[in-house]
């Protein structure tokens, strides 16, 4: 019950059609205007998207903690640190 | 007069060794400046460029393809004064002809997010201990930090890619399957519960897979250089030869020092390293050098 708790995002960003690496940066400033501990949702489409955003993520410091198939696109949360 | 005499005493082949190469005008010559691994400081290029601006007679540079600064037009005249002013910054000038040349590198892994081995440390290194050794035609060297391969390794007399062998740890997957979108060479797919099934004979050691992974459990097995000896372009191009993965960091100058020496008693007059591998065959230049560098 706790687990699902911390599943539930602060803010979301629906990224799909959005470019790398406009999409990058754009979760970057989401992410800047969180609190650490708290949970943002980001929708990426599927391609180079997916490869590179949650990439750049981790080496931004930050935790990603789930990630779903929905059709040609993926939602993630990510976890600020 | 006595300037004349003086030219007459020069010999073009002496000149080429240190970096000045006859241009088709008359007393003109391109000083090819040292730039190894590509990287050079703001007070490099500005000192090179008031030198340009003072003793190019043609009035412009040019960047080599194997990343050094050339200043095209140098009167031969002027040789000693261009020589001493870029001296003031540590610019030093390159060479030609049958030696050891200055190795190229990828930008590095300092700031390229791609970077598995430290190219530009090893670059210089390499060009500090070898750089003007004599061979039987040039000898070429480069260094990427990973299997994109930026300098060309396939093309080069001696070169170093960096790669890295991943090692999955089952306990901390969570099935996100990222490693499997991250893997551009399909060596990665997902089961049915997201984890991965890795196809070793697809992998080109890239490490994206650790670098996407979002609970640590792809991490670095072990990593070092791939090598590859006897690459060359020109009139006639030559893939090198892959001969060893994961030479560490510490053996790259001794790989070196072994190749040159195998070439300089190998090789004919004029002849690359990858020609000479042709006449004498692979299998002697593993036995001969590669074998000592592979672990038991």
């Amino acid at each position: 019950m706790a687990e699902e708790e911390k599943l539930i995002p602060h803010d979301k960003i629906d990224l799909r059609g959005v470019l790398c690496p406009i999409n990058f940066v754009k979760t970057k400033l989401k992410l800047e205007m969180l609190d650490a501990g708290q949970i943002l949702e980001v929708i990426l489409d599927d391609g180079e998207p997916i490869r590179s955003v949650p990439r750049s993520i981790k080496e931004e410091g930050h935790k990603i903690i789930k990630v779903e198939n929905l059709d040609n696109s993926y939602r993630i949360l990510i976890k600020k640190m | 007069m006595a300037e004349k005499t003086v030219k007459q005493k020069i010999d073009l082949n002496e000149l080429k060794s240190g970096g000045f190469i006859k241009q088709t005008q008359k007393d003109l010559f391109t000083v090819r400046l040292k730039v190894p691994g590509g990287r050079i400081t703001p007070d490099k290029m500005l000192k090179i460029a008031e030198v340009a601006k003072k003793y190019s007679r043609l009035g412009y540079c040019h960047l080599s393809f194997r990343q050094s600064v050339e200043i095209i037009g140098v009167h031969i005249d002027d040789f000693d004064t261009v020589v001493k002013e870029l001296a003031t910054v540590g610019q030093k000038v390159a060479s030609c002809g049958p030696r050891v040349r200055v190795p190229t590198a990828c930008g590095g892994c300092e700031y390229n997010p791609n970077g598995i081995m430290d190219t530009q440390t090893k670059a210089l290194e390499v060009d500090e201990k070898f750089f003007g050794t004599p061979c039987h035609h040039k000898f070429k060297m480069g260094f990427s930090g990973c299997p994109i391969d930026c300098t060309r390794t396939r093309e080069s007399d001696l070169g170093f890619q960096g790669v890295v062998y991943p090692g999955w740890t089952k306990d901390l997957c969570n099935g996100c399957t990222l490693c499997a979108k991250a893997c551009l060479e399909g060596a990665i797919v997902s089961d049915k519960d997201g984890k991965p099934i890795f196809d070793k004979s697809k992998c080109v050691y890239c490490g994206d897979c650790i670098k996407a992974c979002p609970t640590d459990a792809w991490k670095e097995k072990k990593k070092g250089w791939l090598v590859r000896v006897g690459g060359k372009h020109g009139r006639h191009p030559r893939e090198a030869d892959h001969v060893l993965d994961y030479l560490s960091d510490e053996k790259v100058n001794d790989f070196v020092a072994a190749t040159l020496e195998w070439y300089n008693k190998n090789g004919k007059t004029k002849e690359r390293i990858g020609t000479c591998i042709d006449r004498v065959g692979i299998d002697k230049f593993k036995k001969d050098v590669v074998s000592a560098f592979k672990k038991a």
